[in-house]
């Protein structure tokens, strides 16, 4: 058997009805999942293809009432010993506990890991190996175009220059190693102990944007539509709380909205590429609603605001028109509520729209959007993008990973070792921030070496 | 018209470093060899810096000590100062280098090998390989000679179609004026064997009459002087030695340098072989660091029987004037003559992922090769090859399995894997940062890693191989020993460890628990251990370090153990990537031409993703019920 380390994932794709299941395997299977787990009689007594009843704790914190499942090798799908820990406290839950197996010693499976080792020890029937080659590639290619796609260009900006960073460190050693008469290592590890908690402060900010879910595009992607100055970018800036010092009329005025998210309780709206709605309001008044469409379509959550003093017109009869297939998971907002409303609730909530009188200059009704959008959210109307998750958990252990190797030199420096015992972990904490951004690390550090350091013979 | 016609098991093609490893590796082991060279002054010749060994070469010569081979014995016999390089630093990364007497050295190794029976000295020029049927079956020199024969090795350095520039100055010969060999590339060519070309440079040799050393630091040896070779007495080789002068370019230096870019031939485009990124020309240095004020040279002898002087850091392929003019500027070197002019040299070489890791031909059976002809730079790297090479082919002959050193066993696999493996651009050179596994492959522990690998092969004597199995146990018990001795706070420990500015004991320790801390070692706590056994120096070294570090030592191990089961995953050899279908295009054309040996190897090769790596295992073991249900 070539793999015995421990894996998991999220098994179900994680659905809105709150169930789903977490799969684990491995060696450790059963002690990590007992280590989080609490219930009458302890996993590791359990026999094998019982279930039992119990709750899940992140230390003294309980997280989740489950049902658990043991399945022992080889009698289970990998023939290895196998947990299935069955949740229903929501997606978020079901997140945090695989966050917490993997702080336990499990590592993300890899795509189609599960029906690999499967295969590999014998489980599956070798008739059936050109499917399971199959599954690992086009599983490989969507989860890595997933990690690509979803990754933000603020964190991959900053994990490269963090990447960029570490290499240049281990590159100074190494150069220092191999040719000691040039390069002189004297007074670099002190010099060295501060750059890494400058290191270590930046990952762990990421790890706890990984938290908020900040670190994707993820959450429920939500498009705002509406004709201009009805009062999207106002919308945006109460939903969030704070008073944004761009607002969307001027095209090209920011690109930071392109990534803005919005925190309402558990649930994380990514507002998706305003540029989207400008080029609505654009296309609504000029070209049609043609490539409205296409970003609506795309929305797990529209917010389409109309404005209540003034009588709708063709263009809103267009946009209303689009969002008839999508009238799910759409919320009208009938904004200026406060002033003269030449536009009613029932002008609207007759094509089935959820409609929301609001104001966005005294704030009325954004607790009722608020609510709307979390009872819409839980009741399966509208869902996340399932793969966000996933993807952002696999980031975030390697964020966790690349922390604790950083740790490790940070040890040997207080430790007092000589500096070539820093390089390992240094390198180790670099592919790790490599893992991320999807770059291989093949002669990295020799291209480094050489470029940076003027040295030989 | 009669030609010589001859046969024996072996032929070596070249004898520099590693064509006489090669050599001497299979007449030791028995086998009928004949190696040739160009000229029989240059045996072992060091054309380009005077020295042996230095920071992760110094660790190849230990495994070619270690594996039977001669470097080590023979610097061991001919150095002029000796040291141990990061001795500040960790233990992985302590490397011994020797200042060679190059004439010296040269002569040493050539009556080593006129003194070694079964082995044949020859000048010629081979200029042809003979194949039959993907078989090697001899080789020709160009007088017409033919010389039968079941293996051979080509070690030719950088002698094919080579040719040594410097300025507009185009010289078609090989290192140091020596004959270049012309045709044998032709002949490689034609039996499917793909080559490319490559560049080196040197620096020049001043004479050290006309160098004023009181502007220059010097530079001592070390003072306890540590034998490479394993076989040599330590008390045998201390003596005086000679020292090193350590000087300085300057702005003026680099002003002519950028003056004169354009005479140099390289940035003329005249010279079409890719250098070493590690030995960059005065040029590159000037160009591709302007910031950099100054650079470093060092001022080495070349012998005990000559005046030249090898200035370190300086190679260039100038013009013979402007190397006087930038010479003339470096303090100390004012009125310099220069006594050969330092030029660029350009030579055919192989793309080595033509080769298996045991340095064979993948489509000539019996067809080896070693040193810079495989793409690599340096005495050391050439040398080990050679070796290798060597040993293989002698294995092949003998009928033996072929040995691979893999790169959790020596700094030799490390290099093999990388240059069979890896896309190399420019002449490898070993660097410690290239071996993941470094805290294990000492320097010091060669021969503990590697003397087992030599003993079956046939080149470590039995009595060798013995004393290096009782020295693992003295280690081993002395270890088991130190973890299990208590060590009391009474007041001679504390007083012990005050004198050693060392915190003093609050509770009882085990003595493993003092040797780790940075200030104290084992050969220090002697004084509070009072039942030690006086154990020899190599052992005691061992202990301190296997204890000293044992948590970093223990962490790699478990890293080796998984690098070794992916390793262990054999490929066979006539699989089909085609065959493969949700292997990704590129991954299943690098595969069909890398073919490597089992799945580690697979997973270095660039282009291959862990995906692709496990659609290859799910395939394997497909195959393996198939073939296994057919049996």
């Amino acid at each position: 058997m070539l793999h015995t380390d421990t894996i998991a994932a999220i098994a179900t794709y994680p659905s809105n009805s709150g169930i789903g299941i977490i799969r684990v395997s491995g060696d450790d299977a059963i002690a990590i999942c007992e280590s989080i787990f609490k219930s009458k009689v302890p996993l590791h007594e359990m026999s094998t293809h019982t279930i039992s009843y119990g709750f899940i704790f992140d230390g003294e914190e309980k997280i989740d009432e489950v049902l658990v499942s043991l399945m022992r090798g080889p009698r289970s799908y990998t023939m290895e010993d196998v947990v299935e820990i069955n949740c229903h406290g929501g997606i978020f839950i079901l997140q945090r506990i695989l966050s917490l197996l993997f702080r336990k010693g499990a590592r993300p499976a890899e795509a189609g890991e599960f029906t690999k080792r499967a295969f590999l020890n014998g489980r599956i029937d070798l008739t059936q190996a050109e499917s399971v080659m199959d599954l690992i590639s086009s599983e490989n290619e969507k989860s890595r175009q997933n990690s690509m796609n979803q990754l933000s260009g603020v964190l991959s900006a900053k994990l490269r220059s963090l990447r960029g960073a570490i290499l240049h460190e281990v590159a100074y050693i190494e150069s220092a190693l191999d040719d000691p008469e040039h390069i002189s290592l004297d007074g670099y590890a002190d010099a060295l102990s501060s750059k890494i908690d400058d290191f270590s402060n930046q990952l762990q900010r990421l790890i706890s944007s990984a938290d908020d879910g900040m670190l994707l595009k993820s959450g429920i992607r939500t498009v705002i539509v509406g004709k201009p100055n009805v009062g999207k970018s106002s919308l945006l800036n109460m939903l969030s709380n704070k008073e944004r010092a761009i607002v969307t009329d001027i095209p090209g005025t920011t690109r930071d909205i392109l990534e803005e998210k919005v925190r309402i309780g558990d649930i994380t709206l990514h507002i998706m590429d305003t540029a989207g709605i400008r080029q609505t309001d654009d296309v609504v008044e000029q070209i049609g609603v043609r490539k409205a469409e296409d970003s609506l379509s795309e929305a797990d959550l529209i917010l389409y605001v109309v404005d209540s003093s003034v009588a709708l017109d063709e263009n809103d009869r267009r946009i209303q028109e689009s969002l008839k297939e999508h009238y799910t998971h759409t919320i009208v907002l009938l904004n200026k509520s406060d002033l003269n409303q030449v536009v009613l609730e029932d002008d609207l909530s007759s094509y089935g729209l959820t409609v929301i009188p609001v104001s966005m200059m005294d704030g009325s009704g954004v607790e009722v959007l608020k609510n709307a959008i979390t009872h819409m959210f839980f009741h399966g109307d509208i869902s996340a993008n399932d793969d966000l998750m996933i993807t952002n958990e696999r980031h975030k252990f390697l964020l966790e990973q690349a922390n604790r190797s950083l740790a490790l030199v940070k040890d040997s420096i207080d430790l007092g070792v000589s500096e070539d015992f820093f390089a390992g972990d240094l390198m180790d904490a670099y592919e790790s921030l490599g893992s991320i951004v999807g770059e291989a690390v093949e002669d990295d550090l020799v291209n480094e070496i050489f470029s940076k350091f003027c040295m030989g013979k | 018209m009669a030609v010589v016609e001859e046969t024996y098991d072996v032929v070596v093609v070249g004898a520099g470093h590693a064509g006489c490893e090669a050599a001497l590796a299979c007449a030791r082991l028995g086998l009928e060899t004949i190696i040739f060279t160009v000229s029989m002054d240059s045996v072992a010749m060091m054309p380009c810096n005077p020295n042996i060994g230095g920071s992760s070469k110094g660790h190849l010569v230990r495994e070619i000590d270690a594996l039977g081979g001669q470097m080590g014995i023979n610097i061991d016999k001919t150095f002029l100062q000796s040291k141990m390089l990061n001795k500040s630093k960790g233990p992985a990364v302590h490397s011994l280098r020797a200042q060679a007497d190059k004439q010296m050295y040269s002569l040493e190794m050539r009556k080593t090998m006129q003194a070694t029976e079964h082995l044949t000295l020859r000048q010629a020029e081979v200029s042809e390989i003979l194949v039959e049927d993907g078989q090697i079956v001899g080789a020709k020199t160009f007088s017409g000679a033919t010389y039968h024969c079941r293996a051979v090795v080509l070690c030719t350095g950088t002698y094919l179609k080579a040719r040594c520039l410097y300025g507009d100055v185009i010289e078609y010969t090989g290192p140091n004026g020596l004959k270049a060999a012309n045709h044998l590339t032709d002949s490689l060519i034609a039996n499917g064997v793909e080559m490319m070309r490559f560049k080196t440079g040197t620096p020049a040799r001043i004479d050290r009459r006309s160098i004023d050393f009181s502007k220059m630091e010097e530079q001592f040896g070390d003072e306890r002087i540590v034998p490479f070779s394993f076989t040599t007495d330590p008390e045998s080789i201390q003596k005086d030695q000679v020292s090193c002068y350590l000087t300085y370019t300057n702005e003026k230096t680099h002003e002519i340098i950028r003056n004169n870019l354009d005479k140099s031939p390289i940035y003329a485009g005249i010279i079409e072989g890719t250098g070493p990124r590690y030995c960059p020309s005065i040029e590159d240095k000037v160009v591709k660091f302007p910031d950099k004020e100054r650079h470093q040279l060092f001022i080495e002898p070349e012998g005990l029987y000559t005046n030249e002087m090898y200035i370190s850091g300086m190679s260039s392929s100038m013009p013979e004037n402007v190397q006087y003019d930038m010479y003339h500027t470096v303090p100390g070197l004012e009125h310099a003559k220069i006594v050969r002019n330092a030029y660029a040299i350009e030579y055919d070489c192989i793309n080595a992922n033509q080769l298996y890791a045991t340095l064979e031909f993948k489509k000539i059976h019996g067809l080896f090769s070693g040193g810079q002809f495989n793409g690599s730079s340096g005495y050391e790297e050439a040398a080990c090859q050679g070796l290798i090479a060597g040993i293989n082919a002698a294995m092949e002959l003998l009928g033996k399995d072929q040995i691979v050193i893999d790169r959790s066993e020596g700094y030799i696999g490390v290099l093999i894997d990388d240059l069979v493996t890896k896309e190399n651009r420019e002449p490898y050179r070993m660097m410690t940062s290239r071996a993941e596994y470094r805290l294990l492959l000492r320097q010091d522990n060669a021969d503990l890693r590697l003397s087992k690998i030599g003993h079956e092969v046939g080149l470590i004597s039995d009595e060798r191989y013995e004393w290096v199995m009782k020295k693992e146990q003295l280690i081993a018990e002395e270890m088991e020993r130190v973890k299990h001795i208590n060590i009391g706070a009474n007041a001679r420990v504390q007083t012990f460890l005050e004198a050693h500015g060392s915190v003093p004991l609050t509770t009882g320790v085990k003595l493993s628990d003092l040797i780790c801390r940075p200030e104290l070692d084992y050969d220090c706590l002697a004084e509070i251990d009072p039942e030690r056994v006086q154990l020899p120096y190599d052992v005691r070294e061992q202990v301190n370090i296997n204890i000293k570090y044992e948590g970093y030592i223990e962490r790699q191990k478990k890293q080796v153990e998984h690098f070794k089961k992916i390793e262990e995953k054999k490929i066979p050899e006539n699989i089909n990537y085609d065959d493969v279908a949700s292997l990704r295009i590129e991954a299943r054309q690098k595969l069909s031409k890398l073919r490597p040996i089992n799945i580690g190897q697979a997973s270095r090769i660039s282009g291959v993703s862990p995906a692709d790596i496990s659609v290859l295992l799910v395939y394997l073991e497909q195959a393996k019920y198939q073939s296994e249900h057919q049996a």
